[in-house]
C-alpha cells in the first residue's frame, strides 16, 4: 500500500526560473522540428545521437566516457563515435544485414555495445541488447525469438554461455567477438572487422515509422515478449531526459543502469547523445565507494540510478558519502521500482538533492511519470504525466470495455492514452499479446495505482505476478519452466519475495518426486541447475521445499496463495497483495 | 582460525549463494565476478553470509576487500584477530 501523507512534500525553491523550455507549450510537431532530420527527410536515431554532433566545432566533445576496474577513463568523442559506428555499420553492410534484420550484444558496459547499438541503427537494423548476466536458457529464447542474424559479444561470455547453444540458433549467422585473441571456431575477430572497414557513411533513410531497437520483458506466462521500438521513438525519449532528468548539454551525466535493460539503452544511450552530454560509463558492478568517487571525480551533475543502488548506499552509511565532494551534483533521479519515500529524503539530507522517482515500462520506450526538476516532490510518489502523456487509472467493465476512474485515491489499472511516439509497435511475432495489452485507446500497463487530489500517481502493486527484483522484471513462468527440468521436481510454484534492498527476491516452492527427499544438498544441487540456465539475475535466490503447493480446481498452482503464506497473511485475503479487490479482474491479460 | 579453516568458511559461504561454482577451480587472486556469475545480489547474500558464519559483523565498507578469496582471508583473518575471536 501507499503511504500517501505520512512524508511531507518536499517544496521547491520557486527563485529558479525553469529553463524556456519547460515552460513552453508542449507539442510533438514542435518537438520533432527540435531535431535535425535526415537530409532524405527521414529520422534515424543515429543521426540524432551522434552524426549531427560530429561537426567541426562539437565533435571533440567527450560523448562517453568509460571508466575501468583501476578507474582510469577511456574518452570517446563525438567524431570518434561517429566514426567508429561507420565503421561498424559498413562491416554490417559487409555482411549483408539489411533494413528490419537484428543484431543483438551480449556484452557488460564496454565501447562495442554502444558502436554495435548505434552502427546497427545507421543500417537501419534493429538492435536488442542481452543483459550479461543472463543464463544460456534465457539467451536462447531470446536469440531465438528475436530471429537474430548477428551477435556481438565477448570472448568469456561466448565460451561460457554462448558457445553451447550455437546448433539451436540455426539463423545465427554471424557472431562477433571482441578483443584481439583469435576468435574461438565459428566467430569472426570484431576488431578486425572494424579496422577493415571504413570510417565514412551514411544513414539508412528510416522513417520515424521504422523498427529501431527490440527489447524482450518476461510474461507472467509463456515466452517473454520482444517489444519493437521505433525510430521515432527519440522523440519521446529527447524530450523526457530534458524534462524528467533536467538533462542540459553542457552536463555530465551518469546513467548506472546496464544497456541490457531499457533505462540503459534510452537513457544510458540514446536521449544523453541526442543532447549532446557527456556520459560516464562505468564498467563495474556496485560499489558504494567507488560510485561516490566516481561521482566526486567526474563531477556528475545529473545522476539516475535505481532504487536497489540508493538502498545499497543507504545501508553503506552517510559518512561515507560526506568523505566526497559531491558538489557537482545538480539532479537525482531513479527507476526501477518504486522509491520509499526515506530514500528520496536520504538522498536530500545526505547528497544534498531528493531522487526524483519515475515511472515507465519497457513497451512505453520512454519516462512517461515523473517528479520533475520544476515540480515539488511527494516522497513515494510516482509524480505526474510528463507533457505530451495522458495517464489514467482505468477499470474493466463486465463487458470487456475500461472505464476511468476519475475520483482521487481510487486504486485501479494504470494506463496511458495510445499514440505517443515511443509507444511499443509491437510484440514480435505475437500480435495476439500485443492486441491484448490496449483496451480502446488505452494501453494497460498491468501496474495497479491511484492518483491523488493533486494529480500525482502512486504505485500500489502488479495486478498479476510478475516479480520486480532489482529494478528488472523477472517472469515466474521462466524461471518455473526451468526448475521442471530437474528430475527431482514435481512441481514448482515461484513468487517475489519481499526484500529490504531489492524490493523483491525470486523465490522457488518446490514439490518433489517420488524418490526424492527435501536436503540441503538437493536444496543446493537445484539452486545450481537453476543459476546455471538462468543466471543469476534471473534464477531463484530461495528455495524451499513444500509437498502440498496451492492449486486451483484445474490444477494450476495459485502464485497469490503461496505469497499469502509467504507474508504470513491470512489466505482468503490475498487483494492485500493485489491492490481493490475490483481490479482483479485484470490480472490475466498478459 | 587458521589460514586454511577461514578459506574453507569463505568457500562454503560462497557455495551456499552459488552452488554451481566449483570451488577447487577458483583463481584465488580474480575477483569472483570476473570468473562466473555472480551480481550485486550474490555478493550482498555472500558478504552477510560470512558474517553470520564468522559470527561478526562485516561492515559495508569493508565490501570491495571480499571480492576475490584471497581478499577474504587476508581480511578476515586481520578482522578476526582484532575482534579477538581466535
Amino acid at each position: 500500500m501507499s503511504r500517501s501523507g505520512t512524508f511531507p512534500t518536499i517544496v521547491k525553491p520557486h527563485d529558479r526560473t525553469p529553463p524556456s523550455d519547460v515552460l513552453a507549450p508542449f507539442s510533438w510537431d514542435d518537438e520533432m522540428r527540435a531535431l535535425d532530420g535526415l537530409s532524405s527527410g527521414g529520422l534515424n536515431i543515429a543521426h540524432e545521437a551522434v552524426d549531427r554532433h560530429a561537426t567541426e566545432n562539437f565533435g571533440a566533445k567527450v560523448a562517453l566516457r568509460f571508466i575501468s576496474q583501476d578507474e582510469t577513463a577511456h574518452d570517446v568523442t563525438y567524431a570518434n563515435l561517429a566514426a567508429d559506428t561507420n565503421r561498424f555499420a559498413n562491416v554490417l553492410r559487409a555482411l549483408g544485414i539489411t533494413q528490419g534484420e537484428r543484431v543483438f550484444t551480449l556484452t557488460g558496459r564496454i565501447p562495442e555495445l554502444y558502436i554495435t547499438a548505434l552502427g546497427t541503427l545507421k543500417v537501419g537494423g534493429v538492435y536488442c541488447p542481452l543483459f550479461s548476466s543472463f543464463g544460456p536458457e534465457p539467451l536462447h529464447t531470446r536469440l531465438s525469438l528475436g530471429n537474430a542474424r548477428v551477435l556481438v559479444t565477448t570472448p568469456t561470455l561466448y565460451q561460457r554461455k554462448v558457445a553451447a547453444l550455437r546448433d539451436r540458433l540455426p539463423s545465427l549467422e554471424h557472431v562477433l567477438i571482441t578483443g584481439d585473441a583469435s576468435p574461438p571456431s565459428g566467430t569472426q575477430s570484431l576488431d578486425v572487422l572494424v579496422h577493415a572497414a571504413s570510417p565514412d557513411g551514411d544513414c539508412a533513410p528510416t522513417g520515424p515509422d521504422a523498427p529501431a531497437l527490440l527489447h524482450f520483458t518476461s510474461g507472467t506466462t509463456g515466452a517473454p515478449k520482444g517489444a519493437v521500438h521505433v525510430h521515432g521513438a527519440v522523440l519521446a525519449q529527447e524530450a523526457s531526459a530534458r524534462l524528467a532528468l533536467d538533462l542540459r548539454p553542457d552536463d555530465v551525466y551518469w546513467c548506472t543502469a546496464d544497456p541490457g535493460w531499457v533505462t540503459g539503452t534510452a537513457y544510458g544511450l540514446i536521449a544523453p547523445l541526442v543532447l549532446g552530454v557527456s556520459c560516464i560509463v562505468d564498467g563495474e558492478e556496485f560499489d558504494a565507494e567507488r560510485w561516490y568517487r566516481i561521482l566526486e571525480e567526474q563531477k556528475v551533475n545529473v545522476w539516475y540510478t535505481a532504487p536497489t543502488a540508493v538502498r545499497m548506499l543507504m545501508k553503506a552509511g552517510a559518512e561515507l558519502a560526506h568523505r566526497h565532494d559531491l558538489s557537482a551534483l545538480r539532479f537525482l533521479a531513479s527507476v526501477g521500482e518504486p522509491l520509499n519515500p526515506e530514500a528520496v529524503l536520504w538522498g536530500r539530507d545526505t547528497l544534498g538533492h531528493p531522487f526524483h522517482d519515475n515511472w515507465w515500462q519497457t513497451e512505453t520506450g520512454a519516462i512517461m511519470i515523473a517528479n520533475t526538476a520544476v515540480m515539488d516532490i511527494k516522497p513515494g510518489a510516482m509524480g505526474k504525466p510528463l507533457p505530451g502523456i495522458t495517464a489514467g487509472i482505468v477499470r474493466r467493465m463486465a463487458d470487456g470495455s475500461m472505464e476511468e476512474i476519475t475520483i482521487p485515491n481510487t486504486v485501479g489499472e494504470l494506463a496511458l492514452r495510445k499514440g505517443w511516439p515511443s509507444m511499443f509497435r509491437s510484440y514480435l511475432g505475437d500480435e495476439v499479446r500485443y492486441q491484448k495489452s490496449f483496451a480502446g485507446d488505452w494501453y494497460l500497463s498491468g501496474d495497479l495505482a491511484k492518483r491523488d487530489e493533486d494529480g500525482y500517481y502512486w504505485f500500489v502493486g502488479r495486478a498479476d505476478d510478475m516479480i520486480k527484483s532489482a529494478g528488472h522484471f523477472i517472469g515466474p513462468f521462466e524461471v518455473e519452466s526451468a526448475l521442471m527440468e530437474h528430475p527431482a521436481v514435481s512441481e514448482v510454484g515461484v513468487i517475489g519475495k519481499p526484500d529490504p534492498v531489492a524490493m523483491e527476491v525470486v523465490k522457488a516452492f518446490i514439490s518433489l518426486a517420488p524418490g526424492y527427499t527435501a536436503s540441503e544438498d538437493l536444496r543446493r544441487e537445484i539452486l545450481g541447475f537453476a543459476r546455471q540456465r538462468l543466471g543469476a539475475a534471473v534464477a531463484p535466490r530461495e528455495i524451499a521445499f513444500n509437498a502440498d503447493l496451492p492449486k486451483t480446481r484445474s490444477g494450476k498452482i495459485m502464485r497469490r496463495l503461496l505469497k499469502a503464506r509467504e507474508l504470513g497473511l491470512p489466505e482468503g485475503d490475498t487483494s492485500t497483495l493485489l491492490g481493490e479487490p475490483q481490479v482483479l479482474g485484470t490480472s490475466d491479460q498478459r | 582460525m587458521t589460514d586454511d579453516e577461514i578459506k574453507q568458511a569463505t568457500l562454503d559461504v560462497l557455495s551456499k549463494v552459488a552452488p554451481e561454482v566449483n570451488v577447487d577451480a577458483i583463481s584465488p587472486d580474480i575477483n569472483f565476478r570476473d570468473q562466473f556469475d555472480f551480481d550485486s545480489m550474490d555478493f550482498l547474500n555472500f558478504a552477510i553470509g560470512l558474517g553470520k558464519h564468522l559470527d561478526f559483523e562485516i561492515p559495508e565498507v569493508d565490501y570491495p576487500k571480499l571480492s576475490n578469496l584471497n581478499g577474504c582471508v587476508v581480511y578476515l583473518a586481520a578482522m578476526l584477530r582484532t575482534n579477538e575471536h581466535l
